[in-house]
């Protein structure tokens, strides 16, 4: 079998010889010699290890140091799970928001034409390139005792700063563009036709929204949201600045620690860190598998 | 159901789409809107739909103003140039879906839906696709389902955009024909916007040509094809061939050549003279208007395909009949049976 082979490359015609070896020689610059390639693939893991899954064992291996009952103690102290209170009902709240925002801001740029579009656009986008401090020091300066609304909040006894409003408020304001970045794009490829026809066949413009709209933008919607719960419950500065950092009450899990660490109780700060650690996994298994419907992008699914 | 449109404006920023538009539009006709692209055809059926509204000027259905009422509320079927179907709802559920978000008080039972979604799957003959979904079908079963789905909601009025815009050539004839017989067999007043000329003269009943957001001509499909009324509708259906003349002292003139042609009514100036290839009748020099010499000749099946330089400048082409061959050189004189001349 392997002499047939052999026979038949050696007997083939001059001009199929010239195109194996155009082949082989197009495969050559293509790729570069192996020991480069050898390199640089390891310095890609290399690089990977010791800046992201180095760090993340150390998590894990922190968080059991002491073994797991001390890690489960850790997590059941009430300061702890005050915090974890405190962080889902914030992420709750700004998620839910900033998926209504997100929605409308995202259906209004590109559903419709308007002046200033662009600069809504570019708006959409601030969160992300202001500071998380100064995002939360604007707070600060609105509804701080000596900020803008200060003296009138006061007066009727409305707690802003240094309470979960604040913290809620600061938090959506940082997770504001997840949404509207995952749906915008989206929504404007799908165009309009879609809402046009389901409206000239007589669909209300509720109907048209939950029967042809959301369905077109759901996995979309979902990647937004997923995203912006991520950056919600693990938000730092922003929330830092507007907390006031109060044990038991206004501290998020990732405020809580820094704090434990702070003190060197380094089981239970890891213990806390070892559970956003495990959301950020969880986020990363989502994503892929999300992503991978958003590429199917609207091709059907077969039954 | 009939259509009446009056004095439409609509402009997007300083273009006019649609610059003083009036049609009316019979009971049970089936009227193509014909135009080359940006002549404010597609927005003129858009208006009509209720998806996008004039700047001013009326429109109104059975003499009731139309405009006072949002698409939803018109019942008009609007089929699009790219379907628009559901994509992520079955061919069923997409032909369902006007039946479904009808106001509880008058809408059908699931029964009554299956059996008309059943009957309209039949109707454009793809009831086996019931359960696939949009991005499993072909372009032209698509726009069946398409006109199916409009069909649904029993419009009054059915308006179809560019129908087979996006098909290749084959299917689109087939579709031209089963559009006609659907149209006979459902009778709804129609109106379908086109660019392709072939396919408004085919289909409809009553053609209405467009140019930049004004109607040029209505007319029947014979009509527009022999009597157009304007330089440009002459030019846009159909082949013709187009000199440059010049009307002055009661005579017609190619050039410094007088041509033997009626001048009443025409008023003085630079002016063209249209006329179809095949209306040019071919006989001996000084038989006709013009004169020439054949420069090369193509034979077509049933037609000779002459280009003749004609006395006076300009060379044409005409399509003559074969029971007399041309050959180069030959000097003939041609009589245009059918032409006509506009100021311009």
């Amino acid at each position: 079998m392997t002499m047939q082979l052999t026979d038949a490359v050696a007997l083939a015609s001059p001009e199929a010889k010239a195109r194996a070896h155009a082949e082989a020689a197009r495969k050559n610059l293509r790729t570069e010699p192996p020991a480069v390639r050898i390199a640089i693939i390891s310095a890609a893991i290399l690089f990977l290890t010791v800046f992201v899954v180095l760090p993340l064992v150390v998590v894990f291996a922190q968080a059991f140091s002491k073994g797991i009952l001390a890690y489960l103690a850790a997590l059941s102290e009430p300061e702890a799970l005050a915090a974890i209170r405190l962080t889902l009902l914030v992420a709750a709240i700004s998620v839910g928001l900033n998926l209504v925002f997100g929605l409308v801001a995202a259906w209004a740029i590109a559903k419709f034409e308007f002046r200033g579009k662009t600069f809504l656009i570019t708006l959409i986008d601030l969160p992300f390139s202001v500071s998380p401090v100064i995002s939360g020091l604007v707070f600060v300066l609105l509804f701080g005792a000596q900020g803008y609304f200060g003296s009138w909040l006061r007066e009727h006894d409305i707690q802003i700063l240094f309470a979960v409003p604040g913290i809620a408020l600061a938090t959506t304001f940082v997770t504001f563009p997840f949404v509207a970045r995952a749906l915008i794009p989206l929504m404007q490829e799908q165009g309009t036709q879609e809402e046009e026809a389901a409206i000239s066949l007589g669909a209300s413009g509720l109907q048209t929204f939950f029967r042809v709209t959301l369905p077109n933008i759901k996995w979309g919607v979902l990647y937004g949201v997923l995203l912006c719960n991520a950056r919600a419950m693990g938000e730092f500065g922003a929330v830092s600045v507007v907390s006031g950092h109060i044990r038991g009450e206004t501290n998020t899990m990732p405020l809580l620690v820094e704090i434990l660490y702070n003190e060197y109780q380094f089981v239970a700060a890891f213990a806390i860190a070892s559970l956003l650690a495990l959301l950020a996994l969880i986020t990363l298994i989502a994503k892929t598998v999300l992503e991978r419907h958003l590429d199917e992008g609207h091709e059907p699914r077969d039954h | 159901m009939t259509i009446e449109v009056k004095n439409l404006v609509k402009k997007f920023g300083t273009f006019a789409a649609l610059d003083g538009v009036d049609l009316k539009v019979d009971n049970g006709e089936l009227v193509a809107l014909l135009g080359p692209s940006g002549s404010g055809k597609t927005t003129l059926l858009r208006i009509i739909a209720g998806l996008d509204w004039p700047d001013s000027g009326e429109v109104s259905f059975n003499g009731a103003d139309a405009l006072a009422q949002g698409a939803r509320e018109r019942h008009v079927g609007f089929v699009f140039q790219h379907y628009a179907l559901f994509r992520h709802m079955t061919v069923f559920e997409n032909v369902a879906f006007g039946l479904r978000v009808q106001p509880r008080a008058v809408r059908k039972d699931e029964a009554a839906i299956r059996a008309r979604v059943k009957e309209l799957l039949d109707l454009v003959q793809l009831d086996w696709l019931a359960d696939r979904y949009p991005g499993q079908l072909s372009g032209g079963q698509r726009q069946r389902i398409a006109l199916a789905r409009a069909l649904a909601i029993e419009p009054r009025i059915l308006l179809l955009d560019e129908p087979f815009g996006a098909l290749d050539a084959k299917v689109r004839k087939e579709l031209r024909k089963w559009l006609r017989s659907l149209h006979h067999e459902i009778n709804v007043t129609s109106i379908f916007v086109t660019h392709d000329q072939e396919e408004a003269l085919e289909v409809a009943n009553r053609v209405v040509v467009m140019d930049k957001g004004r109607i040029e001509q209505i007319g029947s499909p014979n009509d527009v094809y022999d009597n157009p009324a304007t330089a440009f509708v002459h030019g846009f259906i159909g082949e013709s061939i187009v000199l440059p003349v010049d009307v002055a002292d009661g005579a017609v003139r190619l050039g410094d050549r007088p041509l033997a042609l009626a001048v009443d009514g025409l008023s003085p100036g630079a002016s063209k003279l249209f006329v179809r290839r095949h209306d040019m009748l071919v006989g001996p020099p000084g038989s006709g208007a013009f004169e020439g010499a054949v420069q090369h000749v193509r034979t077509f099946g049933p037609v000779q395909r002459a280009e003749v330089a004609l006395f006076g400048g300009e060379t044409i082409e005409i399509d003559a009949p074969r029971d007399r061959e041309l050959r180069t050189g030959d000097r003939v004189g041609l009589e245009p049976r059918r032409y006509r001349i506009f100021a311009g």
